[in-house]
């Protein structure tokens, strides 16, 4: 039997970063706002303080930090010719679970996506002619000038470490010249750098590139951020990335927004709870709630005026279509929407290693790098050269965790005496050089639901089709080697170069940067929520996440997932709360 | 709209009690009300859940060969410690005893027909079932081709064997010879490198040989090394010997 | 239409306003409520005459109050006929908060600070029952106390009152200025600061020697708060001591457990003028200079040394300055150089939070370290830091931790 609750102006799916910046947005306008998180309640002392949270075992390796794939997992396969499977356990990307979602072991890297990454058809085709057919690449409906206000919000909610490149306009020293234009400076100066930064940088001055430190949300000093909550300067711990920060130095829905949250009487969280599907009204242009179960298998409704998904990418996605919302996407006809453009990023990386000089990968942050943005996006031209897009080209310092961290030489064998040798040699004389590729929408990497395997409620899994494109493959090839030349700058005995060739293959760690699926648009012909990521199908439901994101940029999409979100609040509280409907005609 | 099954309910709840055997906190369903501020008690702490105590789940004849393998894959050598000092097979075992042995976080529902490498695990056996069947496999395939269990046989001789497996030249019936070697050679790594809680890099020896300073959280005195040597020594969640005061 | 507006922002002063039971038809003047409630407020009436764990009614009473006696509940304040002061005059009430004697001519204990509120003029005590009687009344009976022989009996305190307590107005002291006999009045009156702060004797009554020298109570030791020289707040400026009291935190600590629910509760709610006196008055309030400990065991001190930095240092920093604002510093805090070790003992067994006030919404915690330092290990880190750097403090024995261990898992 289905127990009902009583009604609430707004119901989250899921409370992570986007959760917590529309519960808080939205209780500030007064809304009684309910949160439904399928994890359990987190927080730094009892959770991740620094007498357990520097555990490589349980964290990483044993996925403490993630969803459990028995609970929920997805199938996966390269093409439509094959038979996916499910990801039995998690490998290439580790979707969060719990209070503060990814947004606890979260790096902390906070981009802001370049101004034509937004408009990467209209941008792309007016400097390059026609796309080709098959990349489904499209705007996103609204523009980076009308979400540099939101950018700032975020990077002053989380006291972003950072140098501006681009102040109104004028390029600034030492900042990121290829940036948007910025209205404010960063509200912290830049982490500190280690001696692996600072040969990158002087690597990558003399070839003519422009490095810059990474916007970090690893704290450079104390700071308090505009909601009145105090953050500590980052201690260089190097467990930071796959792990919640133990001493509130990193930025997460728990150290910026969650205690602010929890004094307001407007505002309920549950946890240990999972939505099933959203609830539609019969008359089809409105969702009347959700639908959720809890941890004892109790089933009940939580009605509400506005139904609000803040879930990860992925289960947003499966959620819209567990729920019947909008047509699903097919790759033969081109036709629907819900599940289309479903894109990654395709990583690369140099490594280098060192004869005498000690790199220590152990004093690090999870985002402590040195940048050079001159290969990402459209900031270099792509006349001749087969592909859009782009990527950053880094070198961080982030940990020396040693299950993890203990790359060896070209030729090393992978065990034995030998094996072991080298990896004792080059533990603390190694680092690299990264970069971190755009992934452009292709009509054949999509999501639908799987045909066989079923979750541990009994309902279909997602499928995730997706093989890298040959634009990805142009751009990878074309990036590497260029950073495979900073690398051999950097005043090491060898460099060691990991390509990204063959399939994409779905267990090695790559990035926890899935995007697509609920994408967003100009039109219903094209995506699943307009530039105020409104349904177009049921007005009052609202769709957070990269899942909007149309094709994913060579960048880290936390500050874009953000600063959209910020971007939806604004209009919810400011237009359609005044007259609820759709704020973007079909 | 889906109806959840009463078989499905009752395995989560089958699935949610062995959460609780394996992690103090009970994942119950709860309600914060704001208003209430930050829910926090004294004394909680989500303390590490590290296995029970060693010899729980090999038979000593798996016990020994799990030794003779991980010995090989880090052996320990004139350049320092290896499996057998950092008490590798003593962690293989609490963990095969554990949650994760039982594969009790990762989705194990069939069907399981052959995968593709780029979709990984695939084997329908559980961690410790795979350690179970592939050691039996091993020995039997020593038996008949070496005259003797895998760590009876001489260390040059276990090498080619290994290597075989690697490679795809040797496989067994039934069980997938590669999939377990690449687990074990994951488990080993942890072992070598995991916390001393857990049984594995017993006295810190993993870190101490490749120089990792281990469970700290404040390098803030040591950013600006210059690529100088850091030293520090190892201390593990429950300390280093330097934690108690001489007698 | 500004009348209306002016009450809607006040719901529950002006719900109560004209209803309030006791007053029946004499009108009371907005301003005679308002100073009563900001009376109340200064008096923290509230903390010990609500049930907060069971989201009790505020002022309705029923907390269990933890004395080295037994536990005593507070009795319900609303005027609710059967259960509350509802038939209580201001002449009882007056009586009660002057002699520490109920309306039947009972004598009440005195973990009530009648000690304290009987420096508060008849004028005080009216305003606080005016505002009092404006309350939603409510029914709830308090629970028995828990006293064993001879405590349960009150003819007891007859002899206590006789021995510790004299009933006295508040008297200006005309050397000094308005700003400091406010302060003093507020410390000694109303907020009774010395309920906590001051030593108490073998039968709970404070001992003047020891007056805001710092007590220990419920197992947590309420700091020195002589803000003078070589007092436990020598090293805060006046404006520090203010901003703790208004924010609940400064660049020397925050407010933890007890003083926290105090700041939260009464401080942070109080005229800046009068924060400002309390600080006045504090700071002249000098102290004997404290006994410098010879050096101490050097192997407690290595493995003190060692713990600290391998499992202290990423917040409170390896030269126990801490960070500001956000983590205590160490060296120099009141709290880690007292003589009496029980709060560093307790915040290292079972961590602590600092408390969310307005100014600092985000509550920041340490973690508790019970599960990962035996006795003998948190004694040697507590000696470390009340003897590393500037301080300078009595050694902590394995066994005091123990006691302590023992008593929090009672709990």
């Amino acid at each position: 039997m289905v127990q009902k609750k009583p009604a609430v102006d707004a119901v989250l799916v899921g409370f992570g970063w986007t959760g917590a910046i529309m519960a808080q947005q939205l209780t500030e306008a007064g809304l009684n706002v309910v949160a439904i998180e399928r994890g359990g309640w987190r927080d730094t002392p009892t959770h991740f303080p620094p007498t357990i949270a520097q555990d490589e075992l349980r964290y990483y390796w044993r996925h403490e930090m993630f969803q459990e794939t028995a609970r929920e997992t997805l199938t996966f396969r390269n093409n439509p010719a094959q038979r996916a499977l499910p990801m039995r356990r998690w490998g290439s990307f580790l979707p969060g679970e719990g209070v503060g979602g990814s947004g606890v072991h979260w790096n902390g890297i906070t981009y802001r996506f370049l101004p034509s990454d937004f408009e990467a058809r209209t941008h792309n085709e007016q400097r390059y002619g026609p796309l080709p057919q098959d990349m489904t690449v499209q705007d996103y409906g609204v523009t980076y000038d009308e979400l540099e206000p939101h950018f700032d919000t975020f990077e002053k909610i989380c006291g972003i470490s950072g140098r501006a490149g681009n102040l109104g306009g004028t390029i600034q020293e030492g900042g990121n010249p290829f940036e948007g234009w910025r209205s404010d400076e960063y509200p912290n100066p830049p982490l500190e750098m280690t001696f692996a930064q600072d040969r990158f940088e002087e690597s990558a001055r003399a070839m003519g590139l422009h490095p810059f430190p990474a916007p970090a949300a690893n704290m450079s000093r104390a700071y308090t951020n505009p909601l009145g909550l105090s953050l500590a300067p980052c201690t260089y711990c190097g467990f930071c990335e796959k792990y919640g920060c133990g001493n509130y130095s990193k930025s997460s829905p728990q150290t910026t927004i969650i205690p602010v949250l929890m004094r307001k009487s407007n505002f309920t969280l549950r946890t240990n709870c999972e939505v099933l599907h959203v609830d539609k009204h019969p008359d089809g242009t409105r969702a009347t709630g959700v639908t959720y179960v809890d941890a004892q298998g109790d089933v009940f409704e939580q009605p509400a005026d506005m139904v609000i998904l803040c879930a990860y990418q992925l289960q947003n996605t499966r959620l819209m279509m567990l729920s019947d919302i909008g047509e699903q996407y097919d790759p033969v006809t081109g036709q629907g929407v819900v599940g289309k453009n479903y894109c990654y990023q395709v990583m690369s990386s140099v490594q280098v290693f060192y004869d005498d000089a000690f790199t220590n990968g152990f004093v690090g942050a999870g985002a402590l790098s040195m940048v050079a943005d001159d290969y990402n996006g459209d900031n270099f031209d792509h006349s001749g050269l087969g592909f859009i897009g782009g990527g950053y080209i880094s070198c961080s310092t982030t940990n020396a965790r040693p299950i993890e961290s203990r790359p060896v030489p070209e030729g090393t064998p992978e065990w034995g005496s030998a094996w072991k040798k080298a990896m004792r040699e080059s533990f603390l004389k190694t680092t690299s050089v990264g970069v971190h590729g755009a992934s452009m929408a292709h009509r054949l990497n999509y999501l639908d639901l799987d045909p066989t395997y079923t979750d541990a409620w009994g309902r279909p899994l997602m499928r995730m089709t997706y093989d890298f494109t040959a634009n990805d493959r142009r751009m990878t090839d074309f990036i590497t080697p260029i950073a495979a030349d900073i690398a051999r700058g950097m005043g090491g005995r060898e460099i060691k170069i990991n390509e990204r060739t063959g399939s994409y293959d779905s267990m090695p760690y790559q990035t926890t940067h899935n995007t697509g699926g609920t994408i967003m648009g100009q039109s219903p012909a094209d995506s699943v929520v307009n530039r105020y990521l409104q349904s177009w199908d049921l007005h009052n439901l609202f769709v957070m996440g990269a899942g909007a994101f149309p094709q994913n940029a060579g960048y880290n999409p936390t500050g874009t997932v953000a600063a959209l979100a910020y971007w939806s609040a604004d209009a919810i509280v400011n237009q359609y709360l005044r007259d609820p409907g759709p704020m973007v005609q079909a | 709209m889906v109806r959840i099954s009463r078989r499905a309910f009752i395995r989560q709840i089958l699935m949610a009690g062995t959460v609780v055997a394996g992690f103090p906190a009970a994942a119950l369903g709860r309600q914060y009300r704001g208003g209430e501020g930050m829910p926090w008690e004294a004394g909680q702490t989500h303390t590490p859940y590290y296995g029970t105590e060693p010899g729980t789940f090999f038979t000593s004849a798996e016990r020994a060969c799990v030794d003779a393998i991980t010995a090989r894959l880090i052996p320990s050598d004139e350049d320092g410690p290896g499996a057998r000092e950092a008490g590798v097979v003593e962690f293989i075992d609490r963990q095969m005893a554990g949650f994760f042995g039982r594969g009790q976080r990762w989705y194990m529902s069939g069907p399981w027909p052959e995968g593709l490498p780029t979709q990984g695990y695939q084997s329908q056996f559980t961690p410790a079932q795979l350690y179970r069947e592939a050691i039996a496999a091993l020995d039997a395939w020593c038996e008949t081709n070496r005259g003797g269990s895998f760590a009876a046989l001489e260390e040059d001789a276990q090498d080619e064997i290994l290597t075989g497996i690697e490679s795809g030249d040797v496989t067994f019936d039934g069980v997938s010879a590669e999939t377990f070697f690449s687990l074990v050679k994951e488990n080993a790594i942890e072992g070598f490198f995991c916390d001393p809680i857990y049984g594995g890099n017993r006295d810190m020896v993993g870190w101490s040989y490749v120089g990792f300073p281990g469970a700290r959280y404040d390098y803030r005195d040591f950013v600006h090394h210059d690529g100088a040597r850091i030293d520090l020594p190892p201390v593990a969640l429950m300390g280093r010997p330097e934690w108690s005061a001489a007698q | 239409m500004t009348r209306f507006s002016l009450f809607s922002a006040l719901p529950l002063a002006a719900a109560a306003f004209w209803t309030g039971s006791a007053a029946g038809s004499e009108e009371l003047s907005f301003s005679q409520v308002e100073r009563g409630r900001y009376l109340a407020t200064a008096s923290d009436c509230i903390g010990c005459h609500t049930d907060f764990e069971n989201g009790a009614e505020p002022y309705a009473g029923g907390r269990g109050l933890e004395t080295p006696f037994g536990v005593i509940y507070s009795p319900n304040l609303t005027f609710d006929d059967e259960t509350g002061l509802g038939r209580w005059t201001r002449d009882d009430f007056y009586r009660a908060m002057n002699e520490g004697i109920d309306r039947e001519g009972n004598h009440l204990y005195p973990a009530f600070p009648y000690p304290y509120f009987t420096l508060m003029p008849r004028q005080d005590t009216d305003a606080i029952y005016d505002y009092l009687s404006t309350l939603e009344p409510v029914h709830k009976e308090k629970p028995e106390n828990e006293l064993p022989f001879p405590f349960n009996l009150r003819q007891a305190i007859l002899g206590w009152n006789t021995l510790f307590f004299e009933e006295r107005e508040f008297v200006s002291d005309p050397e000094m200025s308005d700003e400091w006999n406010r302060g003093r009045y507020l410390v000694d009156g109303p907020a009774h600061c010395g309920a906590c702060h001051t030593g108490k004797n073998f039968a709970g009554a404070d001992v003047d020697e020891e007056y805001l020298r710092g007590g220990v109570l419920e197992n947590w030791l309420a700091p020195n708060i002589r803000g003078g020289e070589n007092g436990g707040l020598d090293d805060w400026s006046q404006a520090e001591i203010v901003q703790f009291l208004r924010t609940g935190r400064n660049d020397h600590t925050a407010a933890l457990q007890r003083m926290g629910e105090v700041v939260v509760l009464s401080t942070q709610k109080l005229a800046n003028s009068d924060l400002e006196a309390i600080a006045d008055y504090l700071k002249t309030l000098d102290d004997d200079p404290r006994e410098i400990q010879p050096s101490q065991d050097s192997a407690v001190m290595e493995a003190g040394e060692a713990i600290f930095f391998d499992s202290c240092a990423a917040c409170h920093a390896v030269d126990g300055t801490g960070a500001p604002g956000l983590f205590a510093p160490l060296d120099g805090s009141n709290k880690v150089n007292s003589e009496d070790p029980t709060t560093v003992i307790r915040v290292i067994l079972e961590g602590t939070q600092a408390v969310a006030t307005d100014a600092h919404p985000g509550p920041l915690a340490m973690p508790a370290y019970d599960w990962k330092l035996d006795d003998g290990q948190i004694a040697d880190v507590a000696t470390y830091i009340r003897n590393a750097w500037t301080n300078s403090a009595p050694a902590v024995d394995a066994g005091t931790v123990e006691d302590l261990r023992e008593y929090l898992s009672e709990d």
